[in-house]
Parts: structure tokens; sequence; C-alpha cells
């Protein structure tokens, strides 16, 4: 349909914008009245968490290129010289760093508490997959740019994750030295990984606009798995989420700040302050925290390629996770024995993170692999089955009348008679 | 268990958190723990300790470590004045390229960077029997165990154990991985004479080096840790106002 909006803003100026281009409309449908179900706990932040987590990235990240080179000569002194030389340049860095890490913090909450309320079951399965793919973007942009300091870890971390693609028959070589610029990890690679860190970025702030967009088709999910049945099931988004989601984020700053301010260095490698040396191997090449657990997955078996095709698979599966989970309950609320098995999870996960920081001997071997082990028995064998077998716990009738839980049931409700599913 | 899940969470990411630095368990002695003017939230540099630190390196470390990272002017945060930097500048030379553009020395000045021993790598290496003594700038944080274990180095020379087979030109050392390194013990009871009239022990030196490395790894420290205390009262207070704002909005609502 083609003519102006019909807009209903009082201001003349801005009504002359929205007349055109009815983006404060736009703003004003989907982040001011927004119907949003009432019954959110502080999980339902983490989303508008790593959205404030994105752009701290993208605004420390652009100041900080103002003073790198992407050179290997370089790369490490330049790195000092904003530590020391640049106004606020330690802010900078460390606060960028730490992002990284805040980033996955939060958004590994955000995914598991996907999980535990079922978020991904229909009509969500496209909002969840967009998820996947921003997590993916994610990983190779943080790998990215850990390499760029050129520290020992940059380097050796860059050299075994960019052999990992050799593992692929026929192709896999090519492959490799097209991601080099070479045949070793050297200037090329670092400069086409300075130029690919930056790129990144921006892709994420697109399909994280889809996954908005996506969100606001189907609504968002809640504790209860339930959809909302009317408008006393939902409150405006503004301000009651504004408000409480600013409670959460002032939380999160306190967190990000102990690390930046008091432990800056906490959850990086000490081998990453000494200088990239191609001649001298550390003892233990380990990643980023956050890569931990897949990094246990790739050497759970003893082939390049089958821990390679695990590792990837580790997120391929979440793709289709939709689709393996068969339960029409959406809630671990009401799945007394996926809410089990979820936790289970939770404890395969934090294994094999523990598994991948320390060297592959002794009881990290059985840890690793029976952690692999159960990560893809839960996603391909369990949830498939549960869903047929598992007896769910009655369902609330709707969101303001939760029929379970004992709170407080407005008068002539309490009589009537659950539903079952 | 409503309330127990957050905090079960928060514990698995912690514990996930912790694990990370995961230190090889070798052979080496557990490192020492001493109690740093700079270690917590308020920590600041101990100026004194650093300016004998600064001694130490003058006139011990610098004979083969180099600093280039850090400026003459930087040591005005260990508390020297502007007429100290410039003279202890002055009686260092730098390389240079003269008016002729053959190359030379000059009298450093505060901007420099610190004068290093050698001209490169293979200069130094050829100087110490093969070995490259690595630059100190920011050697407290590139080693696990930091200034802990940096101090271990200084003061863990010891005799080999029996039976322990030592390579020619190396020394046993409690902290080294592998218990074998290429420095000599560089520092004894007595290396150094202080003006201020400490007492000049190993444990006393090899402390007030490693606040000075300290220093020089991290000289926003200070200013970090009052920042950093700023910032999380402020949050504190922002964040009981947005929690009681939030009550205050929700009381209404039947949720």
């Amino acid at each position: 349909m083609v003519g102006l909006h019909e807009s209903d803003i009082k201001n003349p100026l801005l009504r002359w914008v929205d007349t055109r281009l009815p983006v404060i409309s736009l703003l004003q449908k989907e982040y001011a009245v927004f119907p949003t179900p009432k019954n959110f706990n502080y999980f339902w932040a983490f989303g508008g968490l790593a959205m404030v987590n994105l752009m701290i990235m993208l605004a420390t990240g652009i100041f900080l290129a103002m003073s790198y080179t992407p050179h290997v000569g370089m790369a490490f002194d330049s790195v000092e010289r904003i530590m020391r030389d640049v106004n606020y340049g330690w802010l900078l860095r460390y606060a960028h760093a730490n992002g990284a890490s805040m980033f996955f913090i939060v958004v590994y909450v955000h995914v598991f508490r996907g999980l535990y309320y079922g978020s991904y079951k229909a009509p969500r399965e496209l909002l969840w997959m967009l998820g996947v793919v921003i997590l993916l973007l994610m990983m190779a942009t943080a790998f990215m740019g850990y390499v760029l300091p050129w520290g020992q870890m940059s380097f050796w971390g860059a050299t075994v994750i960019t052999n990992l693609f050799s593992a692929i028959p026929v192709v896999g070589e090519p492959i490799v030295h097209l991601l080099w610029g070479g045949f070793s990890v050297a200037n090329p690679t670092l400069n086409r990984f300075f130029s690919l860190h930056y790129l990144l970025p921006f892709v994420i702030v697109g399909v994280v606009f889809l996954h908005v967009v996506a969100l606001h088709i189907t609504g968002s999910n809640n504790p209860l798995g339930i959809e909302p049945k009317g408008p006393q099931d939902t409150l405006p988004f503004h301000p009651y989420y504004t408000v409480k989601d600013s409670v959460a984020i002032c939380v999160y700053f306190i967190v990000f700040a102990m690390l930046v301010f008091f432990f800056p260095n906490a959850l990086g490698h000490p081998d990453n302050y000494i200088p990239a040396n191609p001649l001298v191997t550390p003892t233990h090449i380990v990643p980023e925290w956050y890569f931990l657990p897949f990094y246990a997955i790739l050497r759970a078996v003893p082939s390049k390629l089958g821990g390679v095709a695990l590792m990837f698979g580790a997120i391929l599966v979440l793709f289709v996770l939709p689709w393996l989970d068969t339960s029409p309950v959406r809630s671990a609320k009401f799945r007394p024995l996926y809410r089990i098995f979820f936790w289970f999870l939770v404890i395969a996960c934090v294994a094999l993170g523990f598994a991948g920081a320390n060297p592959p001997e002794g009881i990290w071997v059985p840890i690793g692999r029976i952690g692999t082990a159960y990560y893809f028995f839960h996603f391909l064998v369990l949830l498939p089955l549960l869903g047929r077998f598992e007896r769910p716990l009655p369902l609330p009738e709707s969101i303001s009348r939760p029929v379970l839980g004992g709170g407080a049931l407005p008068d002539g409700a309490a009589a009537r008679p659950m539903e079952t599913v | 268990m409503r309330t127990l899940r957050p905090a079960l969470i928060a514990a698995l990411l912690g514990a996930a958190m912790l694990a990370t630095p995961a230190r090889a368990a070798e052979a080496e002695a557990a490192l020492p723990s001493l109690n740093w003017s700079f270690s917590g939230l308020f920590g600041t540099i101990d100026r004194a300790a650093a300016q004998r630190g600064f001694q130490i390196y003058d006139s011990v470390c610098s004979n083969c470590h180099s600093l280039k990272q850090a400026y003459y002017r930087d040591l005005a945060g260990i508390g020297l004045n502007e007429e100290q930097i410039k003279a202890i500048a002055a009686s260092k030379t730098v390389p240079d390229i003269d008016e002729a553009g053959q190359p030379t020395e000059r009298p450093a000045l505060a901007s420099d960077h610190f004068r290093a021993p050698f001209a490169n790598d293979r200069a130094a290496r050829a100087a110490n029997n093969g070995g490259l003594p690595p630059d100190l700038s920011v050697i407290t944080k590139a080693r696990e165990g930091g200034a802990n274990y940096i101090y271990g180095i200084l003061t863990g020379y010891d005799d080999p154990p029996a039976g322990f087979h030592l390579m020619e030109g190396m020394h046993y050392n409690k902290y080294f991985p592998g218990n074998q390194i290429a420095m000599i013990p560089p520092l004894q009871d007595g290396t150094v004479t202080y003006t201020d009239g400490t007492i000049n022990s190993l444990n006393q030196e090899a402390r007030d080096v490693v606040t000075f490395l300290t220093f020089i790894a991290n000289p926003e420290l200070e200013q970090r840790h009052r920042m950093g205390v700023r910032v999380v009262l402020f949050l504190l207070f922002l964040t009981g106002l947005s929690y009681a704002v939030k009550r205050k909005l929700w009381a209404d609502v039947e949720h």
C-alpha cells in the first residue's frame, strides 16, 4: 500500500517525520505498548543484556581499532601502547576483553533459559535458529578477536583452530590456506582476521535484528510456557519491563565492573602477555574459557575428523532441536523428567568445560568422553523419547490463573475444575 | 527450589570460570603467597618499595633484561619528581641517527623508552650463553602466579636434591617449570645498598623489585582501583534505586 502513514503523534515535527517514515509509531508499537507476558522472571532479562553487551563491544572495539596495528611485528606493542599511552586505553581494552567473557556468560544463560522453558518450540523455531546463528557468529568473532593481540595464545590458538579445517576431506587443505593467506599463520592471517573481526559484529547486528523481528511476531515465551490468553495475561513492555530490565542491567554492570577494574586478567591466559613466537610452543594450548566445553568435545575421540565433526555437530544439533524435542509442553516446570535431565545437561557442559581446561590425560579423558556422550545422547535420544514417555503435569488454565503454585485466585475462580493435557 | 535455581546456576558458572586458568600440576614447589600492597580492591603501589625496586632493576636486572614498553617518564608513578627523572634518563644513552644519517648515541630524555641492554635478540642470546632474557615490561602479567611467581623465582634458588641431573650452565630453582633455569641467581643478601637504610636482605630485595615490576606492568593500577571503587559504589546505589522503582511500579500487578 502506497501513501502516507496515518500518525497519531501530536508534535508537528515528529508527526511530519512519522507520516513519511513511521519509525516513531513502530517504536511505540514494538517497545512501548508491546504486550508482554506478565510472569517473566529475571532470566528473561538476559536477551536485553546481550543487546547491551553487543553495543558495548561495538563501541569499545571501534575506539580500540583506532589505535591498533594489525601487523605481526607491531600488534603486540600497539596493544601495550593502548594500555599505556592512549587516554583511558586500559579501560577500553579491559572492557572489550572482559566484555567478550560477559557476552558469553549472558548468552549462555540466555540459551539455557530457552532450553529450560522450551522457548525453541513452535511457533518459535526460526527465532531459536536465528539465535544459534548469532551464537556461531559470536564464536567466530571472539576467536578472531583473541588472535589480534598477537600473544603466544593468540598465535597458537589460531594455529590449532585453523588447522582443524584441514581434517575436512579434499577441500580441507585449500580452506586452511585460504584462512591463513599463505602456508602458515602469519601476517596475512592477522590482517584478514582483523578485517573479519571488524566485519562480523555488524553481521551479528543484522541477525540480531531478524531475531528481534521474529520475537515480535511470535511474542515472548514465559516461565509457564503457555500462550497469553488475553490482555489480563500481559503488560505493556514499557514501563514494566523497561524498569525491570534496568534492575538486571545494573546488576550486570556491577559484575562487569568488578572484572574490569579489579580482576581484568582473571579470565585471560598469562601466556598472551608473551609476544607470539612461532618457534616456541606453549606447554598447554587452551582456548578462552567460553570455548572449553567445545574444545573438550573436539578432543573426546582419537580421530581428528571425528573430533571436528563432533565439535561442529554440537552446535548443529541445536538447529534441529525444535524437531528433536517431541513434547508438546514447553516449560520444564510441567515436565517432571525433563526438569531432571536438564540439570544433567548443565552438569555435562560444566564437566566438559573442566575437561577442556585440563590436559587430555588421566581422569579428564573419561570425563570428556562421558560429557560428550551425554551431550549428544540428551539431544538425539533422550529428547525424542521423553516426549513420548513423560507424563507432564497439568498445565494452568492461563498466566493470570495459575492452578498450580498457590497464587491468590479471584473469588469464584478457585472452584473451577483444572484442565489436563 | 525456586530461589535456589539462580544461585545454583551462578555457582556452576563461577566454578567453570575458576577452573579456567588451569595450572598444570608439575614437580615445582607451591608458590609463596605474599601480602602485596597492590592486591585487593583498594591496593596501591608502595612507592618506597617501588623506588627501591627501581634501584635494583637499574643496577642488576637491566644488565640483561629490557623494559621496552616503559618510558622514563613513567617513574613519576612511583613518586620520582621531574628533576630526578630527567637526571636518571640523562645518565643513560639511547641509539639515534645523527645529522649525517649515521647511527649514534645520545643521552636519553624522560620521553624515551627504557634503554635496552642489547641491540636485538641475537645479541642478547650471544651474550647469555644462548638464553634469551625475557623483556620484563609485563612480566608479572605474563606468568601464572603473577607477582608471587616472580618473587618465588628470585628467592627460589637452592642446591639441587640428590640425584637431580642439572645441565651444564643451568641453575636449580624450586619454582621454575622443570626446575632448571639459565639465569644466574640475580640477588643475594646485600646485593644492593639501599639509600633509605632498609635492610637489604634477599627477601626484601625480591619484594621491592617485584613491586616495581608490577607497577611497570600496570601503570594504571591505582587509577583503575580508585575508579573501580567509585563505579561500583555508584552502581550499587543505582541498583537499589532501580529496584525500588521496580517494586513500586509492580506493586499493583498480580503476578
